[in-house]
């Protein structure tokens, strides 16, 4: 078996990333849980996923703002033995102009992007830390790098979970496990379909190859694809008394 | 964001839209939208021409809906929806014993695509057309979902082969036939002559057969060529995807006379004068171009047009005069292909009819689209009929009387779209819809 053919629970199962990486496991074998709101889109992905070659595949609800959803998931995982993994797609990106009009939109954005995770993979920590072995693949965003004043609510939820999944890693890692911190840039997704100024956009498959060559190769911070590393080396190196005027 | 302004092309890239463009990537959604705007659907757009083209208007994409939504190990019946590419489904059943009846020439192509152009393979002789194996479709047509069988009559006929005209097809499930494996025994020989071609055909036994043809060679040389017979077999494949890519356009000399009438020369002499077998992953002979991502950027940035028609068995002799254009014209390219065709059919305007079918590529240059014009006229007078999943050169005239249940179609469409709005880029040149009530 390798490393990926395992029990993996992908949170944020419908978007395309999370899609495209369940199909690259379901080709190795791997037992999948997929997670999230829309149960026929899971149902339907499930089934895909066995087709293509996953051992098992399994649709669960998650709702990062209804923490009860959690642990049913976790109970789930620990019935199957071995490293059990985790990859966390989920996060929520309203507009900035429409979380401005109404700030009390910032506690969903958080709670998905953030809080919600953040909780679920503090609740299965333990069990990857009893067994000793286990990767958690966490997706952050290049936004998350610095506030801007396009997206700085979802700017800054991103760069909570990526704090979080830095201690985590340091925690689980002395157990035997591992994290993967993920920041893709643009991917041609839902979310960025018909949005103007994208550029160098990665597609969903390109995202989730680079993903698990990172954890095959236990990388601890990627971006995908990679020059975004120095896109963003550049942008978090603009000194703020000039960046606070610019619009990027 | 739902819509987005987008400049498409067919895979010929010789024709082109601009419209709003909308990527649903759930079930739900893409029957949200719809209800709202209904506009045609497309794929992977590996039609060559305007099929799938909508300048102008809105169109739905596809392509991120390509699941497998349900499969039945006894029956072999397949549901998926209509985005999938038909290589991604055969090659996730091929190691389970089972195989889509019929593939077109190249895996990128969607199921959905495959219905609504009623597409043949190489085992045409054999099985049929694509559509003869789909036993349920999901249609989507503004708020109305309709969940149509072979035996729904019309609008089923309508549909298969149909262009789109009857709703976007959502879903589909299909037949798959059961398969030894996932290997392909490949017996290639060359042929001298067209009509050594057609007494091969008549000859041949396999399932999977087709003909390579060196459209460049005229005189004695005339309809020469490579046969290709194949098989499935079993066999583990244990080659890589090692997909190669075409990173730009090529200059326009890339496909000139010259350099064509080599490359046929070489591609020829490349099967040894006796024959050859050889033992192929499925995948190689199902779909030889897919190895070459982006292969049409090797016409340049004009594009380029393929010519498809089938004429009946006894007009033998238009396809010769046919060659002989092309031969002398210096526009063909090296990819042509010969095939024998049965009579299986889907729908009203499937493309097949019990004949000959003849494809060839033409460089989208001064003189090809005149050229393609005179072979469409040829067609037409021989009793056979062009292919619309290729076609973007035709004009409307050209094609009356083609397609002898064109009206039947036309009154199925009339009441499933009375609004006209499916109608694409194809439909609107060739008038295919107007043409009923002006007669």
């Amino acid at each position: 078996m390798t490393q990926t053919a395992q029990t993996w629970i992908i949170l944020g199962a419908t978007s395309s990333m999370a899609r495209a990486m369940a199909r690259r496991l379901a080709k190795e074998g791997a037992m999948l849980i997929l997670c999230g709101r829309d149960m026929d889109d899971l149902a339907a992905s499930a089934e895909d996923c066995k087709a293509r070659g996953a051992a098992e595949a399994l649709a669960m609800r998650f709702d990062a703002r209804d923490s009860t959803s959690f642990g049913p998931i976790v109970e789930r995982a620990v019935l199957k033995e071995g490293a059990i993994n985790c990859a966390v797609f989920v996060g929520s990106m309203p507009e900035q102009s429409v979380i401005d009009a109404d700030p009390s939109l910032i506690d969903g954005v958080v709670q998905d992007s953030h809080i919600g995770p953040a909780t679920f993979l503090s609740m299965l920590a333990p069990q990857m830390e009893a067994r000793g072995q286990g990767t958690v693949v966490g997706v952050g965003s290049v936004a998350g790098d610095r506030g801007r004043i396009g997206n700085y609510v979802y700017g800054s939820a991103k760069a909570g979970f990526a704090t979080y999944l830095s201690g985590l890693r340091n925690r689980l890692t002395r157990a035997g496990g591992h994290v993967v911190t993920v920041k893709p840039g643009f991917v041609d997704t839902a979310m960025t379909w018909g949005i103007e100024g994208m550029f160098l956009v990665a597609s969903p498959d390109a995202v989730a190859k680079d993903i698990l060559r990172a954890v095959a190769k236990k990388k601890n911070v990627i971006y995908t694809p990679f020059f975004w590393r120095y896109i963003m080396l550049i942008i978090r190196h603009i000194p703020e008394f000039i960046f606070k005027k610019m619009s990027i | 964001m739902t819509w987005n302004k987008l400049t498409y092309a067919g895979w010929g890239r010789a024709r082109s839209a601009t419209g709003q463009v909308a990527r649903p990537e759930r079930q739900s959604s893409l029957l949200r939208e719809i209800a709202s705007f209904a506009a045609p659907a497309f794929g992977m757009r590996r039609s060559y021409g305007d099929v799938a083209l909508n300048d102008g208007g809105r169109a739905y994409d596809m392509t991120r809906l390509d699941r497998v939504l349900s499969f039945d190990a006894e029956t072999g019946v397949v549901e998926v929806e209509a985005g999938m590419p038909i290589g991604d489904l055969g090659r996730a059943f091929a190691a389970k014993g089972w195989i889509p009846p019929v593939m077109p020439g190249t895996g990128f192509a969607t199921v959905g695509g495959c219905i609504a152009n009623d597409v043949h393979g190489k085992n045409h002789h054999v099985k049929g057309s694509f559509g003869q194996h789909v036993t349920e479709i999901t249609l989507i047509h503004g708020a109305e979902i309709k969940t149509i069988t072979p035996k729904s009559g019309a609008i089923w006929k309508a549909t298969v082969g149909g262009l789109g005209q009857t709703g976007v097809i959502a879903k589909a499930k299909l037949q798959l036939m059961p398969c030894k494996g996932d290997m392909m025994v490949l017996t290639e020989r060359r042929i001298d002559s067209l009509d050594e071609f057609l007494a091969a055909f008549d000859e041949s036994k396999t399932d999977y057969t087709v003909g390579w043809i060196d459209a460049t060679a005229t005189g004695a040389h005339l309809g020469r060529g490579i046969l290709e017979e194949g098989e499935i077999t079993s066999g583990i494949n244990n080659s890589k995807d090692g997909a190669k890519a075409v990173p730009f356009n090529a200059p326009g000399w890339a496909l000139s006379a010259p350099v064509v009438r080599v490359f046929n020369e070489l591609y020829f002499r490349r099967v040894p004068a006796k024959g050859r077998t050889s033992v192929k992953p499925i995948t190689e002979p199902f779909f030889p171009l897919d190895a070459i991502h982006n292969w049409n950027r090797l016409y340049g940035k004009h594009g380029f047009n393929q010519f498809q028609c089938v004429v009946p068995p006894e007009r033998v002799d238009v396809l010769r005069l046919m060659l002989e254009k092309i031969g002398a014209s210096h526009l063909a390219s090296p990819l042509a292909v010969l095939k024998k065709m049965g009579d299986g059919r889907g729908g009203y305007m499937s493309f097949p009819m019990e004949g000959y079918t003849l494809a060839v590529d033409f460089p989208n240059k001064d003189g090809s689209q005149e050229l393609i014009k005179e072979l469409t006229d040829m067609t037409l007078d021989a009793g056979g009929r062009i292919y619309f999943a290729k076609d973007g050169v035709a004009e409307a005239t050209q094609i009356k009387g083609m397609y002898p249940e064109q009206d039947k179609w036309q009154r199925a469409v009339e009441k499933a779209d009375p609004q006209g709005a499916l109608v694409t880029d194809l439909v609107r040149r060739l008038n295919l819809r107007e043409s009923a009530k002006e007669s």
